[in-house]
């Protein structure tokens, strides 16, 4: 299999590594010839590092010979461009990040690096992670590897798209609203969108600090978990990172479903919801009942606030985020300003996106006095609400069962002259945010265009053991994940299913 | 003037004297070459998150108090949005509706008498860096941005400039006492922002105030007021408007200068800073906190009344002093006569720091030695003028009283024998002074003791000597008459 080695998932090519199956610096050249034939159409990389990482893999090489292990020893990722890597840029895909380098590793990187991963480079998104579809990349415009007329999801549609076309092993991206999971759903791989807290943030550029949240995109459920494990737990860098022991949570997998109990929760299975997205997860659920699980029904009343609640904590959170790219420290800046305030306005305006500025203008609004109560002390309480429905709804269940999405990958081009219906793409992942909780999007089938389908599995506060069993046994069981969108060798992704 | 009265209220910004900065642990270092003393974090890079400097919660609580005042048990920080070229986020960790302490007073002196002001809170924020200008561009130095910054907002209780500089100067006592703050003002550790108004004699409601911002030294803060409260009573008087604005301080003109009104005033849009916990403070940390407070000057002044029987001046000079007072106390315990004590350390001591400039440190006369000298005067050992000679020696150099008195053979002359011979001296070689005594000029004798003491060069016991000199010329009879 010389040359196929990208299409491998993680556990597999540690497998192969630990047998001296292959070698760290084949895996990386099968990679970066994927990369090669297909990145051009997919345009998922905002930077590959090719002889660093091939420098990254000898000495992964090496160390293996001289006895070393780790979990990830020899194994390349891709990173999302939203995450400080010490020495190179991030670049946020936004204009005003040009020429910033970071002068460190954000916490997430540095325990890959510690568990001996190879960075493999760095993955376009929506500018600031502000998106749901990656068109708002100032840089590029990446492709669905499934049908290049698609969106691939966003934010993190790069980290979505790199691991979907094999182009890598698996990828980290951050979810502040759904920016894992709806890309994994559109690109048909796996996402985790930990609980708030369980991954340090440090490092990772903040859109909504009180949202954000980086996890693993893979290819199956096991790397998920796998990678989960070195980057998750307590970091005292980042004050909202809990204290709490980080399990093996390969040790919660199991073949069936017996004694779990999945819950469906009513307003997320109503108008606006695609009919082949809903047979989908239909069908998922009677798998998983057929698993073992026991199915009942759960009531989340406050769902129907959830979008404007988002929308106004976010921007909220992110107007002031966003206001130290101002051109005086390091990044874009506006040539010869007259004054400090010119300075700002030509920097920001020549260097934030449509989106960016629309997000950060009405985040601004929400907060200017006048407007406070009614709006952002408005959304905090609301968001209250919303996260006692959960857990209240997890008084019933161990885990629940949703779409990912109302629809599949919509076209390049469809929702950008309309926000808000982009906006309204995220009911179904924003909740989770909301109320700090787990979510895990699985494939669960395809569209009859042949889009990917996402199930979505949400968990309570840290309760991804239980998620990722869930998603472990239904994935097992339905196989969705032996479907690859590019033919190996082929000229482009596979029109019909093989 | 008495037509008008004049309303002040004081937000004092105070450095904190913590090693690291308030969210990452940078140094704090004053005068360090600039952007040396920087990380990701205080530079406001992307990704960077503030962590909490606890020993500035704990300092800012010891403040709180030492003020009298309610320590929140829940507290929390927030995100106070503005544009500036020195603040490297763009907004200020600082705390909005939940700050850590809440309510207080101080007692301040005004001329004597004792004021009580209200303090309204207590929080803490993070500094700013400072903005470098080089004529043709300009640069920005972030050593001092994120160093830990108490703010103290007073009740708008103080009537006049001087009662301001009474409630600033009673505010740093309190700051050195407990040791949060080393309030240098060279180095910026003090800065004001001071809102003032005023309305006619009588009149019940507060006139529109003004704010001037950014006063570093206790003068500024003074000469600001005045010229402030001043203008705002000419303006009156001719009949106008004050307008609510901000004001700067040009010390160089003499004058405040408008910087923005009302209408341009900033929206800070505060919200809760997502990056931090908020702080829960339990009753029993508190409680731990408050067992190392030294003690109140106030206290401690009522105390040095009660216990050593000091009158009150020398109680307030020697309590507003944190180690003036401590030396007292040292020097006191070793001695028989505290009164005794507290005259040297308010005078001698005091004179000689004084004239060098210096702190306690300088002066060389350990407390057991100072309680010493008093006993060897006490004893009638020392008069007063070999006391102070052995004092500038011991606050000099140092060593034992009683050595010192032996060395210099510095004992007074007190013995019946040493001092008669003295005295048939001196009767011998001032006869017309001994005439003019006999005649009734009494002043006579005072400067025969004079020549006693020049005799003996100064060790002669005063007292002794003119005892001595008054039974002798009343025994003997005028043999010239």
């Amino acid at each position: 299999m010389a040359g196929d080695l990208n299409t491998l998932t993680l556990h597999e090519a540690e497998e192969r590594l630990a047998r001296g199956a292959c070698s760290s610096v084949e895996l990386v050249q099968d990679l970066l010839g994927a990369i090669r034939e297909r990145d051009g159409l997919i345009g998922g990389y905002l930077a590959v590092n090719e002889e660093d990482a091939l420098k990254q893999a000898r000495a992964a090489d090496a160390a293996r010979a001289r006895g070393r292990r780790g979990a990830l020893l020899g194994l390349p990722v891709a990173i999302k461009d939203v995450l400080n890597i010490r020495g190179e840029p991030c670049t946020c895909a936004s204009r005003i990040l040009r020429g910033y380098v970071s002068s460190y590793d954000a916490t997430v990187v540095a325990r890959l690096r510690a568990a001996g991963a190879i960075l493999l480079g760095r993955t376009n998104m929506d500018e600031f992670a502000m998106g749901s579809s990656t068109e708002h990349s100032a840089y590029q415009l990446t492709r669905n590897p499934w049908n290049p007329d698609r969106v691939p999801g966003g934010s993190s549609g790069g980290s979505a798209a790199v691991v979907a076309a094999d182009e890598a092993l698996a990828a980290l991206g951050s979810d502040t609203g759904g920016s894992i999971r709806q890309p994994a759903a559109f690109c048909g791989c796996v996402g985790l969108k930990p609980t708030y807290g369980r991954v340090s943030r440090y490092g990772l550029t903040a859109f909504a600090s009180s949202l954000d949240q980086v996890g693993p995109m893979t290819k199956d459920v096991r790397d998920a978990a796998r990678l989960l494990k070195v980057i998750a737990g307590r970091d005292p860098m980042d004050s909202t990172s809990l204290d709490e022991p980080v399990p093996d949570y390969e040790s919660f997998f199991a073949e069936d479903l017996s004694g779990v109990c999945l819950g469906l929760p009513q307003e997320y299975f109503v108008g606006g919801l695609d009919t082949e997205v809903e047979k989908a997860v239909q069908e998922a659920i009677r798998l998983c009942e057929k698993l073992g699980a026991r199915i009942v029904e759960i009531r989340l009343p406050h769902t129907r606030y959830a979008i404007a609640t988002y929308y106004i904590i976010a921007t909220a959170e992110a107007s002031a985020n966003l206001a130290r790219f101002d051109g005086v420290r390091y990044g874009y800046r506006a040539a010869d300003p007259r004054d400090p305030m010119d300075l700002y306005t030509r920097t920001r305006a020549e260097g934030f996106g449509a989106e960016v500025k629309r997000r950060i203008i009405f985040g601004a609004y929400v907060l200017s006095s006048g407007y406070y109560d009614a709006y952002y002390a408005c959304a905090q309480k609301v968001r209250t609400l919303i996260r006692r429905d959960f857990h209240a709804a997890f008084e019933r269940c161990d885990a629940i069962l949703t779409p990912v999405t109302p629809t599949a990958a919509y076209r390049i081009g469809e929702k950008t002259a309309n926000p808000l219906q982009m906006y309204l793409g995220d009911v179904f992942t924003v909740p989770t945010n909301l109320a700090g909780i787990c979510g895990l999007a699985v494939p669960c089938g395809f569209t009859g265009e042949g889009l990917p389908i996402g199930l979505q599995v949400l968990g309570p506060a840290m309760g991804e053991p239980q998620i990722l069993r869930v998603g472990y046994a239904y994935e097992r069981a339905a196989g969705w994940g032996r479907r690859k969108p590019w033919r190996s060798g082929g000229a482009g992704p596979a029109k019909e299913a093989p | 003037m008495s037509r008008y009265e004049y309303t002040i209220g004081l937000e004092t910004h105070v450095q904190l004297k913590t090693r690291s900065k308030m969210f990452c642990s940078c140094g704090t270092d004053f005068g360090a070459p600039p952007n040396t003393q920087v990380c990701p974090v205080c530079l406001g890079y992307p990704g960077a998150m503030p962590v909490m400097n606890m020993e500035a919660i704990r300092l800012t609580v010891l403040t709180g108090l030492m003020l009298n005042a309610r320590i929140s048990g829940y507290s929390k920080f927030d995100r106070k949005n503005y544009f500036y070229p020195d603040m490297p986020k763009n907004y200020q960790i600082s705390q909005y509706d939940r700050p850590l302490c809440e309510g207080g007073f101080v007692e301040v002196d005004v001329g004597g008498r004792l004021k009580t002001v209200g303090i309204t809170r207590i929080h803490l924020e993070e500094d700013v860096g400072k903005n470098l200008h080089f004529g043709v561009c300009s640069g920005v130095d972030f050593n001092r941005a994120g160093v830990p910054l108490m703010e103290i907002v007073s009740e708008p209780q103080l009537a006049s400039p001087e009662e301001a500089l009474a409630y600033l100067l009673a505010l740093k006592q309190i700051l050195l006492y407990a040791g949060v703050s080393d309030c240098n003002l060279e180095e910026g550790n003090l800065r004001c922002d001071v809102n003032c108004s005023v309305r006619p004699a009588g009149h019940p409601a507060l006139g529109t105030k003004t704010e001037i911002k950014n006063l570093n030294t206790f003068k500024g803060v003074q000469a600001a007021l005045s010229h402030e409260l001043q203008r705002q009573v000419e303006v009156l008087e001719r009949g106008g408007r004050i307008e609510q604005e901000t004001r700067r301080w040009d010390p160089d003109l003499e004058e405040t200068v408008s910087m923005r009104t009302k209408e341009d005033a900033h929206d800070y849009r505060y919200f809760p800073e997502p990056d931090l916990m908020p702080v829960a403070l339990d009753r029993a940390l508190v409680e731990q906190w408050a067992a190392t407070l030294p003690e109140l000057p106030r206290r401690k002044r009522e105390r040095f009344m009660a216990q050593y029987g000091l009158p009150e001046y020398d109680a307030r000079v020697l309590a507003a002093d944190k180690g003036l007072s401590e030396y007292f106390e040292a020097a006191a315990a070793a001695s028989r006569n505290p009164k005794g004590v507290s005259n040297w350390v308010m005078t001698e001591m005091r004179r000689r720091l004084a004239e060098k400039d210096a702190g306690l440190e300088a002066a060389r006369i350990t407390p057991e030695a100072m309680a010493e000298l008093v006993a060897l005067v006490d004893e009638g050992v020392l008069n007063s003028n070999s006391a102070k000679e052995v004092f500038l020696e011991l606050f000099e150099r140092g060593g034992h009283p009683r050595e010192i008195v032996e060395v210099r053979g510095l004992a007074q002359v007190s013995d019946v024998k040493a001092m008669e011979a003295l005295v048939e001296r001196v009767i011998a070689e001032h006869s017309k002074s001994v005439d003019d005594y006999r005649k009734g000029k009494t002043a006579a004798l005072k400067f025969l003791v004079g020549q006693i003491m020049r005799l003996s060069q100064g060790r002669a016991n005063p007292q002794l000597a003119a005892e001595q000199l008054e039974r002798r010329l009343r025994a003997e009879p005028p043999s010239a008459l």
